[in-house]
């Protein structure tokens, strides 16, 4: 048998496939706070908040409304997009242009709130979400099993950040966001409204962590806290592919996930630990980050 | 300086509260029991505000003559400085006469130090390291409900017996996961099993384990140990599943709120262990009756009802005692606790040994199929159930130092 350090090949290339796929969840996790913290200025710390709310939409869609995965895809987005909109208009829209800190700390606030708020409606041992049956089963691939729910999580998590970039990078509107974050007094003398268009980015990279969440649903146990264990992560890729950084934070995700697993196979203990350490690398040499501009 | 009124208010009802909530700290008719543990991570399902709810259901029922009774709680977070600085104050300033709960083996060790250094009464039911009865005992210390050896002893050994020669553990890297798999490792050896390997995960904070899963299944065992609690035992199951990891899995500590969680129809077929089950007879479903009223969504597990238990057992010791002594002295306390038989709802007649472990039956349970349940919390059958004399680590055995031999 081939091995690469006293490890067998065909069990590396199922850690190197997991890592993919945690990668993909990084990638669309970080790419929301990316383009909030790109247009807004704000270090959304309720993403991960958000983001369970997603999960938990899912999971009342069906149990008390009877709509399936599918739909609730794109309704759950939506229902916690709408929610993001109210959050900046009532209470981030307050503090813009005022330190960092204050939208750090009003955010953080807001997530311990809404956390606190569904542990004590759902306890934290959290609820049981099936796999949609189209979904259920699994691939042999030789090296590892596949499960389908997962291929398809990787898949949809490519598609979602491709579309994203494309919007911000290539499209008109996405020029328009640009250039309000340059210089938004000179576009809003063009006659853009730059507050509406502010509300509905953070609305958008909102539902981007609400997509994320459904997605994540069926995999992970559904509970109050699955939002706050992968933020710090999500922040880390995000600091590293450098703040603001659309391509950067999907680059880092992915890469990011594949690191994270190889440390699984060979110091498990260090798995929680090592994003952190390659942050702390990047930031002593590249202190704006791998693909971020130094200002 | 101008003062507004509410400023005033806030300040005239702080000083007016302050002197009142000392006086009753120091009250000497006042027996304070503090329930510490986990209120909002991976264990508060499983202890938790259910825990308090069934301390303070035994305060109700006891109806304590010539002394009243106060329960507090407090949230540890699953961190051991946090809960001994909160048991330290507690002991220390707000008069608490008893510790009660401490879920986290690592937070439970550190309780115990602080509980024999001030010599207190520790009545610990969550956490599952043998240590507490071991090499950090007291004799202040009692231990309630369940423990690694116990655990090891009747799921490991019934896995192997019936056929699951070969293991993988995989295991949440802190003192608890440790002493488990140690555990679990001796009692698979010595009926004639092997362990291939383990992996070690970060704890807390590790949500995904399809990594640690696939290392199982290369390794080519026929079992997978699960060394963890709460949530991460609920993920590992359920990711198991997913991944179509074709080993038996042997859940070493799983209670009642995890299967709720996962659900039968990724559940069914586990076997678990636990000393207590509310459907095991009259007395614990007359129990499970008075208290669910009190916390619907949550149904009491072996920890529950040891709170419940233990609360009840404590303050009949105190009656005998009397206040003055039992608020002098943990020591006294536990050594009346001991020298009195227990008898509750929960656990039935049973007693506390030398090294202030309750000794009771332990029941190998098997979670049903979602056709053999026929309502809420009807989870479990009745696979084997291991005698009390038989269920725990033998006394000599332990190492504790005050234990004569």
């Amino acid at each position: 048998m081939v091995t690469i350090f006293g490890k067998p090949l065909i069990l590396l290339y199922g850690q190197l496939t997991l890592g993919l796929i945690n990668g993909a969840f990084y990638a669309l996790l970080s790419l929301g706070l990316a383009v909030i913290f790109g247009l807004l200025n704000i270090i959304n710390f309720t993403h991960g908040a958000l983001f369970m709310l997603g999960a938990f939409t899912t999971w009342a869609l069906l149990n008390y409304a009877g709509i399936g995965y599918w739909p609730s895809l794109i309704l759950a987005p939506i229902i916690i997009g709408a929610l993001g909109l109210v959050i900046e208009r009532v209470l981030i829209k307050r503090i813009a242009g005022l330190d960092h800190l204050y939208g750090l700390l009003l955010t953080f606030g807001l997530s311990l709130i809404i956390e606190g708020l569904m542990r004590n409606r759902f306890g934290s041992s959290g609820v049981p979400y099936e796999i949609p049956s189209v979904l259920q089963g699994a691939t042999n691939l030789g090296f590892m099993v596949l499960p389908r729910y997962r291929a398809w999580v990787v898949v949809a998590a490519v598609v979602m950040c491709f579309f994203t970039w494309l919007l911000i990078e290539k499209t008109r509107l996405g020029a328009t966001l640009r250039a309000a974050t340059e210089n938004a007094p000179l576009v809003q003398a063009f006659g853009v409204n730059v507050p509406r268009l502010v509300t509905l980015t953070y609305g958008g990279g909102v539902a981007l962590a609400a997509f994320a969440g459904v997605l994540a649903a069926p995999m992970n146990s559904v509970n109050p806290n699955m939002g706050s264990n992968l933020i710090v992560v999500v922040f880390a890729v995000v600091v590293i592919g450098g703040m603001g950084s659309i391509l950067g934070s999907i680059l880092t995700g992915f890469g990011l996930g594949i690191i994270e697993g190889l440390t699984k196979v060979y110091y498990p203990e260090g798995s929680a630990t090592v994003i952190f350490v390659v942050m702390a690398l990047v930031l002593l040499l590249r202190p704006a980050g791998l693909f971020g501009r130094a200002t | 300086m101008r003062l507004s009124r509410r400023t005033l208010l806030a300040a005239t009802a702080a000083a007016a509260a302050q002197p009142a909530f000392r006086a009753r700290a120091q009250d000497a008719g006042t027996i304070r029991i503090g329930v510490l543990n986990d209120q909002s991570g991976p264990y508060r399902d499983t202890g938790g505000l259910t825990s308090v709810i069934c301390c303070k259901q035994a305060v109700s029922e006891f109806a304590a003559q010539g002394f009243k009774v106060d329960v507090i709680m407090a949230d540890h977070q699953n961190k051991p400085d946090v809960g001994a600085g909160i048991a330290r104050q507690w002991y220390d300033r707000d008069g608490v006469d008893m510790i009660l709960d401490v879920p986290t083996s690592s937070v439970g060790l550190a309780v115990g130090a602080v509980a024999k250094e001030k010599n207190k009464a520790y009545i610990n039911v969550g956490a599952a390291t043998t240590d507490l009865t071991g090499k950090q005992c007291a004799p202040c210390i009692v231990h309630w409900s369940y423990d690694t050896y116990m655990l090891a002893k009747s799921t490991g050994g019934a896995t192997v017996r019936s056929g699951g020669t070969s293991w993988y553990f995989v295991t949440a890297d802190y003192v608890f996961g440790h002493q488990l798999q140690r555990d679990a490792t001796h009692f698979v050896e010595a009926a004639g099993g092997k362990v291939l390997g383990s992996s070690a995960y970060p704890f807390p904070g590790t949500s995904d384990f399809s990594s640690f899963l696939l290392q199982a299944q290369a390794s080519g065992a026929k079992v997978l140990g699960l060394c963890n609690a709460g949530a991460d035992t609920v993920n590992s199951i359920k990711q198991a599943k997913e991944f179509g990891v074709n080993m038996r899995l042997a859940a070493m500590l799983m209670f009642i709120t995890d299967v709720n969680a996962l659900g039968l129809q990724t559940a069914q077929g586990l076997t678990l262990t636990e000393s207590f089950y509310w459907d095991l007879n009259d007395r614990t479903r007359a129990f499970t009756n008075r208290v669910r009223p009190k916390t619907p969504n949550n149904w009491p597990n072996m920890i529950h009802a040891g709170c419940y238990a233990a609360t009840l057992h404590f303050l009949k010791a105190v009656q005998a005692l009397g206040v003055a002594e039992a608020k002098r002295s943990g020591t006294a306390i536990v050594e009346r606790m001991k020298a009195m038989p227990t008898n509750d709802d929960c656990f039935g007649k049973a007693h506390i040994r030398e090294d202030g472990l309750l000794i009771v039956p332990s029941y190998l349970f098997q979670v049903k199929t979602p056709a053999e349940s026929h309502g809420k919390w009807d989870y479990y059958k009745t696979l084997s159930v291991t005698p009390a004399d038989q269920a725990w680590r033998p006394l000599a055995e332990g190492g504790c130092y005050f234990v004569k031999s």
